[in-house]
């Protein structure tokens, strides 16, 4: 799960984390008291908003408005902007960088910190990056915030504010099922205050049933991807024409990898995951079909997957759709004649996923 | 010889009297595997195929002195039973709850690590000792006993890799499906350590897939290892994975892709399948 900057502030606000004072707008009207001078910023979930526009700088009310008209119902990447968050200025002397994610080879959270940050982070040399896992079990003990602070060679008075951020940092990460906490810049003011000048918050998706109050918030998917995400489903819209139906997410990814070794590319996939439930896998068809795929790429590898019954929700769901696009099955599994069966005459059927791929790119061509 | 299951293994299945439970039960019996016990709390006393149900993991172990354990228990309830089956005492514990937050995974590895339990998952396939024992919901018609070592992160596409090389007239030792997520009990290089030191396993084949540095990892491990290993990496033309912030740039240094596992791979001497099936040509040319 991904959170609009100014929910992102919210919750680390939450935690006790300094973040700079703001007001979210959907209206420029809305506007009435923002801290002055500000930013007023689009809130989008994808990057590269500055570049884009969606960053205005003000300083009075009147140009805090007109700069929220101007961003307001603007378009960045594939979304229409309908917020906006007017953030208070910082005075900064100084940016450093902190973060909070997984080791997954030493199996436990990773804090990484740097006396550098903001844009040029990525360019700072390995070696002057402080990186330390933590020991789960036991937590975030004072010695490695003590380490923290020796190698990014802090002054005493800011010492103790990124000590005490980081303990709070802790504290969120591990009380949101978070993936990630960053922030960049961590900002020492002019005045010697430490404030989270970007606070960046990513959080488990399988730990969503821990934390129902963020269920309605909007994620970065396309209306059919939402659509598909609320059926629990998974789906992925991309650039091609073919679209993928599979079993696993290996088994998707590997179908995809052929497709294009055989000269086709996917337009969208969904991984069907281990059902054949005729009435989910007929759900999960429609949706793919919205996508309006030229030819439908159907590759079940079951063992234990029913395909006779998968064959049948693909069956009605084409039925019931009305609509006319090809489909090439390649399906392994139980009862894989009777599914044959089931989609002769919609399809073209095949043994492997290879030739399952040639015959969907020959199809798409018209040359079959 | 296999690793880590064999036919002598003593299983408990926990969740055995779910949908997934009693159909894996039986099909892990079908292989010839000894389970010995169920777990579902508040149904002890019942059976299921003959198998019998307790209502916590240290009656089972008290009573059939089982010493692995296989779990379908809910992601909610994945933890809890996790641990009971660690403080229960069984030595192998695998996994194949999907969707488990990875919080808990990371208070579950530790704390079995120092109690002396392996864990394989979560999020996995399980293990299949070709012929002798099978703790996993892998489909049981693809094995067949040989001599080659199977690792995978993946589901289905471990079954179809296993399918080729089967029909290739190969056969397997043992098939260890590691799981998909970020936080799992037994990493790709430690699998690779497992089928290195088994004396029946003459060559080892690994299915990655994108995501991750243990791939580049294994690919380092697998320098050091003098039987022929190949792989096969799943996610050449998938979309671009969502960028974890700058922290995923500075853990990952550029690696993690498709091309770089790929090139690891390579350079370590391992050869790579351009698709699925075209690991059992591999293995036919060496």
């Amino acid at each position: 799960m991904k959170f609009y900057e100014y929910k992102a502030h919210e919750i680390f606000r939450k935690y006790g984390i300094p973040v700079p004072r703001g007001v979210l707008a959907s209206r420029p009207e809305d506007i009435v008291d923002p801290p002055l001078p500000c930013a007023v910023k689009a809130q989008v979930l994808i990057g590269g908003r500055g570049k884009a526009g969606g960053i205005k700088f003000a300083k009075t009310l009147g140009e805090a408005r007109e700069a929220a008209r101007q961003i307001l119902g603007m378009t960045i990447g594939p979304y229409t902007v309908r917020q906006v968050y007017a953030q208070e200025m910082l005075d900064i002397a100084r940016e450093l960088y902190f973060s909070i994610t997984i080791d997954r080879s030493a199996r436990a959270p990773l804090l990484i910190a740097s006396a550098t940050g903001g844009m040029e982070i990525e360019s700072v040399p390995e070696t002057s990056i402080f990186k330390t896992p933590v020991p789960p079990l036991v937590g975030l003990q004072p010695y490695v915030l003590r380490a923290l602070v020796k190698a990014l060679a802090l002054p005493k008075e800011t010492a103790s504010q990124v000590s005490d951020i980081a303990r709070k940092a802790f504290a969120l990460f591990e009380g949101e099922d978070a993936e990630l906490v960053e922030i960049n810049p961590l900002a020492v003011l002019k005045d010697g205050r430490v404030v989270a000048g970007d606070a960046k918050l990513i959080v488990d998706d399988n730990a969503e049933y821990r934390h129902p109050e963020y269920a309605d918030f909007p994620q970065d998917r396309t209306p059919l991807e939402e659509e598909a995400h609320d059926k629990g489903i998974t789906f992925i819209q991309l650039d091609g024409d073919i679209g993928v139906i599979a079993n696993g997410a290996g088994l998707t990814m590997a179908t995809l990898d052929v497709l294009n070794l055989k000269g086709g590319r996917g337009g969208a996939f969904l991984d069907l995951g281990g059902t054949d439930d005729p009435e989910k896998v007929k759900e999960a068809f429609e949706i793919l079909l919205k996508a309006q795929p030229s030819v439908i790429l159907l590759n079940i590898f079951g063992g234990i997957t029913k395909a006779d019954t998968v064959a049948l929700g693909v069956r009605r769901a084409l039925e019931e759709m009305h609509v006319n696009v090809p489909v090439v099955a390649r399906i392994k599994g139980v009862n894989e004649d009777r599914a044959r069966e089931i989609l002769k005459g919609i399809g073209y059927s095949a043994d492997t996923m290879e030739q399952a791929a040639e015959l969907a790119v020959k199809v798409r061509a018209g040359g079959k | 010889m296999a690793v880590l299951l064999d036919e002598k293994s003593k299983l408990i299945v926990q969740g055995i009297t779910g949908h997934q439970g009693q159909f894996h039960t039986r099909a892990m019996l079908d292989y010839g595997t000894k389970v010995v016990a169920g777990v579902t709390p508040g149904k002890g006393g019942e059976q299921v195929h003959g198998v019998p149900v307790f209502d916590s993991c240290f009656e089972a172990v008290d009573a059939t002195g089982a010493n692995a354990s296989i779990l379908f228990v809910p992601a909610p309830f994945a933890k809890d039973a996790a641990i009971e089956a660690i403080e229960a005492g069984v030595r192998l514990l695998v996994m194949i709850t999907e969707r488990i937050p990875f919080h808990d995974c990371l208070d579950i590895m530790p704390y079995a690590r120092a109690k002396g339990c392996r864990v394989i998952g979560p999020n996995c396939p399980g293990i299949t000792s070709a012929g002798r024992a099978k703790a996993g919901i892998m489909p049981n018609h693809i094995f067949r006993p040989g001599d080659i070592g199977v690792i995978s992160r993946s589901g289905t596409l471990t079954y179809e890799i296993v399918n080729a090389i089967t029909n290739a007239g190969f056969g397997e030792t043992t098939c260890i499906g590691i799981g998909g997520d970020p936080i799992i009990g037994t990493s790709m290089p430690e699998a690779l350590d497992l089928l290195a030191k088994d004396k029946a396993t003459k060559r080892i084949v690994v299915v990655g897939e994108i995501g991750g540095t243990t791939e580049e990892e294994t690919a380092k491990r697998a320098k050091r290892i003098m039987k022929p290993i190949y792989a096969y990496v799943a996610g050449r033309t998938a979309p671009p994975g969502r960028r974890m912030g700058h922290a995923g740039a500075i853990i990952s240094k550029g690696m993690g892709t498709a091309e770089s596992k790929i090139k690891a791979f390579e350079a370590a001497g391992v050869p790579v399948a351009a698709y699925p099936t075209e690991i059992a040509t591999l293995l036919r040319a060496n």
